[in-house]
């Protein structure tokens, strides 16, 4: 390799979808020196999109859903069960939460996201509360609800909230979903889908509660009892679902110097990790979650993409550029695509829909839960696309998107000519509550931009 | 045998719900459900929906020789531990 010295030891940081396909693009790519890989979980990785259909539903084990091994890892070490505690760039070591310090040439961040927990800890400590986002979290719900249970609420309308709903129902179970925002789906899709996938709700029998929030998770003798919301009415359950989205997991990141915090790890369109001062490191690469990169189609800007296939496809990309020539590596200029199955219907979705203004709705009927619909940013162009049990056509929209083509018209004739405002919710403006970061030095050439300390205030 | 399907890829053909159904099924009338560990029993009827897929979205670990068959180089796989 010109310039610089083959790396000897790469370590691959979370041992979930973008970890394991990273190895086995490392593997594939001819890297045959040694490679770990740590993990907080006890489990060998595993495919956790089905955890919320078919195994919720009871049709598989939450312990059957183990990833494929691809590619022969060959002689991989495995340090499964122990989180990694810190990143220390200046002696090129991964340090575990006992210790472990774990020599890189080439570090790999995979590290994702964790349920967010349910805001009161005595509350969330509630027998009968629990999450989704883990194999163990799937077998603790899926034993409530075996042991017979009346109501199940849902705390919060996204993907993963519905598709625990539909499983509910699936098992013939009465399932309240309270949801903040006007709609179902709303954050990814915008009010107008919205609106359909609360039409879907209903029609399943889902008891759907919009525009209020739960106040508090009420239980007696240890074990949760109902949901209090803000609109005054307490809803009686014995099993409460938590799905409010993910925690980014950067916190052993803290003191690494790279640009990470809630929003995630800052990459460049290759997948290398960013510092504090901007600049760009190269034996640090992010994929996955976690990952929070400059998209080349969507005018650079940042994404986090917590979807399957960003993991998937930014993982390979990621490793290929970690060990191919640097003249040789590529952006992760994929444009996002992900899937949900809810109360038997297929939706899928490609671009980055919430950056869009406007939205028209291009075949099939909204009315009847099967179409597809473009959206469209202030500008005219197509920036995403879904799809309600219209998938075929998804490679068409995405087609549409990589040429950063204008937004279409209606493709069946009878279908108006209506573009309307997308309905997304305004962006949270105080999301972001990582450390200041402040600049350094005077004379040009020696000024730095570095973390400010905790708790030391401007001079 | 380990399962893996890309469903950004899948289109709901079902080639693989009529050749292997009790791996794979169809919720509605295009969104896949599947075994990911399938039953040893069910690795034939698996290796024909794979290969039967029009989009190839599936994959298995059914041609990926075990750990202890991958070319490692002794010396190479010894360094720096």
């Amino acid at each position: 390799m010109p310039g610089r010295p083959a790396a000897q030891r790469i370590v691959v940081v979370g041992a979930s979808l973008a970890g394991l396909w990273g190895a086995a693009t490392l593997r594939k790519e001819g890297f045959d020196g040694v490679l770990t890989i740590i993990g907080d979980e006890n489990d060998p990785p595993y495919d956790r999109p089905p955890l919320t259909k078919q195994v919720l539903t009871g049709w598989v084990a939450p312990d059957h859903t183990v990833l494929p091994h691809l590619e022969p890892l060959g002689d991989t070490r495995w340090l499964l069960g122990t989180p990694a505690a810190q990143l220390d760039r200046r002696a090129g070591e991964v340090v575990l939460a006992d210790g472990t310090r774990v020599p890189y040439d080439l570090v790999l961040i995979a590290t994702g996201v964790r349920n967010r927990p349910w805001p009161a800890s005595d509350q969330a400590a509630l027998s009968g509360v629990c999450g989704v986002r883990t194999r163990e979290d799937a077998a603790r719900l899926i034993d409530h609800l075996d042991a017979g249970v009346s109501r199940v609420v849902v705390i919060g309308a996204g993907f993963t909230g519905s598709e625990v709903a539909s499983a509910c129902r699936h098992r013939g179970i009465d399932v309240t979903v309270v949801e903040q925002a006007q709609a179902p789906l709303t954050g990814a899709l915008g009010g107008v889908i919205g609106d359909v996938a609360a039409n879907l709700h209903d029609a399943n029998g889902v008891d759907l509660r919009c525009g209020v929030t739960v106040q508090a998770l009420e239980g007696s003798g240890g074990t949760f009892r109902a949901a209090a919301l803000s609109d005054g009415t307490t809803v009686d359950a014995d099993v409460a679902v938590v799905a409010l989205g993910g925690v980014r997991n950067t916190e052993w990141l803290a003191d690494s110097g790279l640009a990470s915090g809630p929003l995630g790890v800052a990459a460049d369109a290759g997948c290398r990790a960013v510092a504090v001062n901007g600049l760009v490191t190269d034996d640090v690469f992010v994929a996955g979650d976690v990952a929070r990169f400059a998209h080349p189609l969507f005018d650079y800007q940042f994404l986090t993409l917590e979807h399957w296939e960003n993991a998937a496809v930014g993982a390979q990309v990621a490793a290929r550029n970690m060990i191919c020539a640097p003249e040789d590596r590529r952006p992760h200029a994929c444009v996002p695509t992900f899937w949900s199955t809810q109360f038997g219907v297929n939706i899928k979705s490609v671009g980055v829909p919430s950056l869009a203004d406007q939205i028209v709705v291009t075949q099939g009927s909204t009315e009847a839960g099967s179409f597809a619909a473009a959206y469209g940013d202030r500008d005219g162009r197509i920036v995403g696309a879904v799809t309600f049990d219209h998938g075929r056509w998804i490679d068409h929209y995405r087609g549409l998107i990589e040429q950063a083509a204008a937004l279409p018209g209606p493709y069946d004739a009878d279908l108006p000519d209506k573009r309307e405002p997308a309905r997304f919710p305004p962006h949270p403006a105080a999301s972001y509550h990582g450390p200041t970061v402040v600049v350094t030095g005077h004379s040009p050439t020696a000024m730095d931009a570095v973390r400010q300390p905790a708790g030391r205030s401007a001079p | 045998m380990r399962v893996v399907v890309d469903l950004a890829v899948c289109q709901g053909y079902a080639q693989c719900a009529f050749l292997a159904p009790d791996a794979f099924r169809l919720n509605g009338t295009e969104g896949l459900m599947y075994q990911p560990n399938p039953s040893d029993d069910l690795c034939r009827a698996v290796l024909r929906a794979v290969a039967a897929c029009p989009v190839q979205a599936i994959a298995t670990d059914a041609a990926v020789p075990a750990p202890a068959d991958a070319a490692v180089p002794a010396a190479r796989a010894g360094d720096a531990r």
